[in-house]
């Protein structure tokens, strides 16, 4: 089942023309109607004529998220005032909120997207949807809310909190799908349990669109367990447009992206030049339909990667890989990029090692060594020397096979890895040039 | 089958010594010790008296420590004497994954073997070896 199948099934070759159109006229779009971005070409030597099609993509300059901070709060807005009918921003933590403009064009927009994410969970205008992603200035309230709505599904926008709420309503109004973030998925299904529900039997609640938050597959299949119903990653950050961007359909094998809308590259976050399919990078996207707040090539600091080849649901978006971590977490060892959570997921593999694992960087010479450290599961049978060695090299060799790095496996006493309040230092840093 | 104390141990310096110190600390008495080492950790194994005592003392100091069942056999202190043991083993289809040997008299030497089918101890006895128990590893002390 399809949303707009014209679209979600539309031929490849279509697809990549349409995307190579609408490039064409972003370009001259925001070059007309946006300083940053007229100046931004300028300095990179592109003229909006020069992009001809899809493939002049990469003659065009990033953005990246200061840009958008420094053009607090309406610079980066390609349109008046008159046409934006809301805003939403991102928490300035760190510096000026970064603000998105939307029309109601951009709304539609937005809201078909997720609305074809709410058809691919099973969702249809019989569906009654429980929003408790929160309202406000964060998209993933709104960003459901209108998405439902779209469909004609019945909306609960229950907003997040008042978790006992949360469950009384997913009982009586025999919720479909819930939406919200892992996190509050996990806990509405946990305390659901503790107030003696059991989820699988006493909800009719079928699929949940989580989002906003990285969920590993364990996280996943504990709450599609505890919650009783199939999770759905969904992915979209507010500069880009919200939740809907790209999400995952019945097969879970991959995020799709709305391609219609998005072009999605991923690229060497040192080089930034793009990465063949199949390899892990940081997404960057470019709106392609966007009205207000338009992005050229926006850096999104997360790691993905392309996933090769068909879908068997049958919709011809291309699919990324679920959000990896951040390119900030990224090491860079011997000119190869890895990402902690790669040298996680290989870990979790074996049974024998507990999770508690550190990295150790130092410099041998010109060389970076790289040294893992792991501990055996209490009960391993430690004392023959033959079973300790055989478990390094089969650590090593799946490393080595993963990552294409050479990384020393070394078994250290319980304990040796030092448990922190919270998070553990999973890296330290001991070459010459960088802090620890 | 004798109880053998095994720890591990990263090859720090000071790691030998302190699970000496915390043995010797909890009254126990070793009888003998033995550390296979190799480029970044060792693996120490231990005769001595109230071997569970020993590793439940180490565990608590934060050591990987546990007790291992390895069979213990009595030779003539003579050349040749682990040769016929292994050898018997061998015929019988049993794996050694580690052994060693030290001597208990002018006349005996005692092995200590990790197999891979402990029922082999039985089928020692009926051919004649002698088979040493805790008491009396223990006693060695
Ligand atoms: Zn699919």
């Amino acid at each position: 089942m399809y949303y707009q199948p014209e679209i979600e099934t539309m031929a490849r070759k279509d697809l990549c023309s349409l995307q190579g159109e609408r490039l064409k006229r972003l370009a001259s779009y925001v070059y007309e109607r946006i300083p940053f971005y007229r100046k931004a070409f300028d300095g990179a030597g592109v003229s909006p004529d020069d992009i001809k099609g899809l493939e002049d993509i990469t003659r065009l300059p990033f953005t990246v998220k200061q840009d958008l901070r420094d053009a607090y709060p309406f610079e980066m807005f390609a349109v008046p005032n008159a046409e934006v009918v809301r805003i939403h921003a991102s928490s300035g933590t760190t510096g000026n909120a970064t603000v998105v403009g939307y029309t109601s064009q951009d709304l539609e927009n937005w809201a078909d997207c997720f609305a074809r994410f709410l058809v691919a969970a099973g969702g249809s205008a019989d569906s009654i949807v429980q929003v408790a992603y929160g309202y406000g200035l964060f998209t993933g309230g709104l960003g459901a809310h209108q998405g439902g709505e779209a469909l004609g599904c019945t909306v609960i926008p229950l907003s997040s909190g008042n978790t006992r709420r949360q469950i009384q309503l997913m009982h009586d109004f025999a919720s479909d799908i819930l939406c919200c973030t892992p996190s509050y998925a996990l806990h509405i299904a946990e305390s659901a349990r503790e107030e003696g529900f059991d989820p699988a039997k006493d909800f009719k609640v079928s699929a949940a669109i989580l989002g906003a938050e990285p969920c590993s597959e364990g996280m996943r299949r504990e709450i599609e367990e505890k919650l009783g119903a199939r999770v759905h990653d969904i992915y979209g950050l507010s500069e880009v447009m919200g939740p809907g961007v790209a999400c995952e359909c019945g097969c879970q094998q991959g995020l799709h992206v709305c391609e219609d809308h998005f072009i999605v590259e991923v690229v060497d976050p040192e080089t930034l030049n793009p990465v063949a399919d199949g390899q892990w990078g940081e997404a960057v996207f470019t709106t392609l339909t966007k009205q207000a707040s338009p992005l050229i090539r926006y850096r999104t600091r997360d790691i993905t990667r392309i996933i090769e080849g068909a879908c068997a649901c049958g919709r011809t978006f291309r699919r990324i890989d679920r959000i990896a971590g951040r390119t900030d977490d990224m090491l860079i060892i011997r000119g190869v990029n890895v990402f902690p959570s790669q040298i996680e997921e290989v870990i979790t593999q074996f049974t024998d090692i507990t999770a508690q694992y550190q990295i150790i960087l130092t410099s041998k010479g010109p060389l970076d060594r790289v040294e893992l450290q792991v501990e055996t599961v209490a009960d391993f049978p430690f004392d023959e020397v033959r079973r300790l060695e055989a478990l390094k090299k089969e650590i090593s060799r799946e490393l080595k096979s993963n990552l294409q790095v050479a990384i020393d496996v070394k078994i250290v006493e319980p304990k040796t890895i030092a448990r922190s309040e919270g998070k553990a230092k999973r890296i330290v840093d001991l070459r010459e040039g960088r802090q620890g | 089958m004798i109880s053998q104390l095994t720890v591990f141990l990263e090859n720090h310096k000071g790691r030998l010594a302190g699970v000496c110190r915390s043995i010797a600390d909890a009254g126990i008495n070793m009888s003998a010790l033995l550390l296979a080492d190799t480029e970044d950790f060792g693996v120490l194994r231990v005769f001595c008296d109230r071997p569970e005592a020993a590793a439940s003392t180490l565990r608590d100091e934060g050591f990987r420590a546990s007790v291992t069942s390895v069979l213990g056999v009595q030779v003539p202190n003579r050349s040749g004497g682990l040769a016929d043991l292994l050898e018997f083993l061998d015929k019988e289809g049993v794996n050694v994954e580690y052994a060693y040997c030290f001597s208990i008299s002018a006349d005996f030497a005692l092995n200590a073997l990790k197999v891979s089918d402990g029922a082999v101890e039985r089928r020692l006895a009926e051919a004649g070896w002698r088979l040493v128990t805790d008491e009396e590893i223990h006693g060695l002390g």
